[in-house]
């Protein structure tokens, strides 16, 4: 059994897979590589590969080149928002939808799913106009209101709520527990994996969406990261090394976080696929 | 009696506990379905005042060569990224599902392009496909090819545009897939194994015909997502050159109009006619499903 590993084709598996892993990797190499250039070697022909000093020159920069620091916190913070709004009104609604019954539940619950079948740029302009009228342009709750409600997320978390056993309700039931409570002290932390899972794809989507923050938000001081680095792509086109660095501090906490919970993000895109 | 009371309680945190995703999702994506309908027979202005033209925006719409050329243009993403995408993301998972070392390293490499904001791998692109100083055209000059303008040139500033969105997807799809074929059962393999079927008979008559669920999830997911294709379009094309309306996608298309140009009731027009467009094409793939797919 262990002899395969020497078997010609296993070699072949590993060159695919390592090429793969190469061309996979070498953007982001590349990417800090140039961070830390000055403008005349990133510039150089032929390339340099490795700067001559690796200087935080840029990284410095960016900070005077656009409101860098707020757009990080703007991110930061409507992100966290847009996670926990998320979670908390998908899996309240969820649980009702799976587990109480009221009039109207099912045809309210096929209603909001259609809200599924739609593609998303579909709701972008009244969403906008929606914002205007609500004089929440360039601040910060437009970045995150429209996308506190998900359709998405309530069909998944509901999925998790009906697999419990009526068992558990039933005994708290009878200890006079109310719904509410029941929901919040009993049945959600039954479904943690379903609400890990779903934090990790919204945290996933509310750190990198790009138009809709974009649309909204035209001053740098309300822009998260993503439209700040559209905005930086438009103004900055030549200072390449200033953009990298930007872009690496970027993505920097996204990927920090996947390299500590890498089993938690892959389980939950996997999860999307087989719940979806 | 106390029966009775006890519904009714029941109703009243039913309805409290979907309140307010169902008033969230009524006002921010309901209520915009009819909107952007109602606004597509009417000429928005500047200012959002609106007037009736009835169906003015759709005759326009279809004797608009630009839209054409866009509606084209987002098919030919749609033919080169999906399949393309599919086959890779497909070899790689069912590579990643053989008896080698370090499976969950590669798993999370591949994984890296997924969680990385598209603006940020798209800046990174646009710097390698940068055509003076890029290290595209320093590899390509150095094997003695000629330099190209990879994001200017009309010709093929499209398919530079789908290589970034390929390289962006293939990990988060291959995820998606690997947990399919991990979830075929073992007992099938084995029986195959004594019969003597090589790795690539298994794959064609085992991995493959039971892997369809998974693959239609993430052909009609992939559909979806290029038929609106945006980021990368946006970021990597600049706004004036020729390569813009060579590459330009519906939905850069209709962000123009709304926003750029603040032509709003046409824009709705175009975002109905992509509507329609995806759900046909969703419908199809439905329709079609039980030609291909197998569920157990």
């Amino acid at each position: 059994m262990k002899k395969e590993k020497l078997n010609p084709g296993y070699i072949l598996i590993y060159v695919i897979l390592i090429g793969g892993i190469i061309i996979t990797v070498f953007p982001f190499i590349w990417m800090i590589l140039t961070s830390f250039k000055t403008q005349s070697e990133a510039i150089a022909v032929p390339p340099v590969i490795f700067p001559a000093e690796w200087k935080l020159e840029n990284y410095h920069e960016i900070f005077t080149a656009v409101p860098y620091a707020k757009m990080y916190l703007n991110t930061i913070f409507s992100a966290i928002i847009t996670v926990f709004g998320q979670l908390l009104f998908c899996s309240m609604a969820a649980y009702a939808f799976a587990r109480i019954k009221f009039p109207g539940r099912d045809i309210i619950f096929m209603v909001l799913l259609a809200v599924l079948m739609v593609p998303s740029s579909f709701f972008i302009l009244p969403q906008y106009l929606l914002m205007q009228k609500l004089r929440l342009l360039n601040t910060l709750p437009a970045l995150f209101i429209p996308n506190l409600f998900s359709a998405f997320g309530t069909f998944l978390l509901r999925q998790f709520f009906m697999s419990l056993p009526d068992e558990l309700e039933d005994a708290a039931r009878l200890d006079g527990c109310s719904r509410f409570a029941i929901y919040s002290k009993i049945m959600l932390p039954l479904v943690r994996s379903g609400l890990v899972a779903l934090g990790i794809l919204t945290l996933r989507f509310a750190w990198n969406d790009l138009m809709w923050p974009m649309i909204v938000n035209t001053s740098t001081e309300k822009m998260p990261l993503s439209a700040g680095l559209a905005y930086m792509n438009g103004q900055y086109t030549t200072n390449y090394p200033v953009m990298m660095a930007g872009a690496v501090m970027a993505v920097a906490p996204l990927l920090i976080l996947f390299a500590i919970f890498q089993k938690q993000f892959i389980e939950g895109v996997a999860m999307s696929g087989i719940k979806g | 009696m106390a029966k009775k009371m006890s519904h009714v309680k029941d109703y009243a945190y039913g309805y409290g506990m979907i309140a307010p995703l169902t008033i969230g999702l009524g006002v921010f994506y309901l209520y915009p379905v009819a909107k952007v309908f109602w606004d597509s027979f009417h000429e928005v202005g500047a200012f959002n005042q609106r007037r009736w033209t009835g169906l003015d925006n759709y005759v326009k719409m279809f004797k608009d060569p630009i839209m054409w050329r866009s509606l084209w243009n987002t098919c030919k993403y749609v033919l080169v990224i999906v399949p393309v995408m599919i086959i890779l993301a497909l070899v790689l998972a069912s590579l990643l599902n053989t008896r080698i070392k370090g499976r969950s390293f590669f798993r999370v490499i591949y994984f890296i392009p997924a969680i990385t904001m598209s603006a940020a791998i798209s800046m990174i692109w646009k710097w390698m496909y940068n055509s003076d100083y890029g290290i595209i055209n320093s590899i390509l000059s150095a094997l003695g090819f000629e330099k190209m303008q990879f994001l200017t040139n009309p010709d093929i500033a499209l398919y530079c545009i789908c290589v970034v969105s390929i390289w962006s997807s293939i990990g988060y799809n291959m995820i998606i897939l690997l947990a399919g074929i991990q979830g075929i059962s073992k007992s099938y393999y084995e029986a195959a194994a004594i019969d003597g079927a090589t790795g690539v008979q298994q794959f064609f008559n085992i991995t493959l015909p039971l892997v369809t669920p998974t693959l239609f999830f993430v052909m009609i997911t992939s559909l979806i997502s290029t038929f609106q294709m945006f980021d990368a379009i946006y970021m990597l094309v600049s706004k004036k050159g020729l390569a813009m309306e060579a590459t330009q996608s519906m939905v850069v298309y209709f962000y123009r109009n709304a926003f750029d140009y603040s032509k709003k009731g046409y824009a709705s027009a175009l975002a109905v006619l992509l509507f329609f467009i995806i759900m046909l094409i969703t419908a199809f793939q439905m329709k079609m499903q039980n030609k291909w797919v197998n569920y157990e």
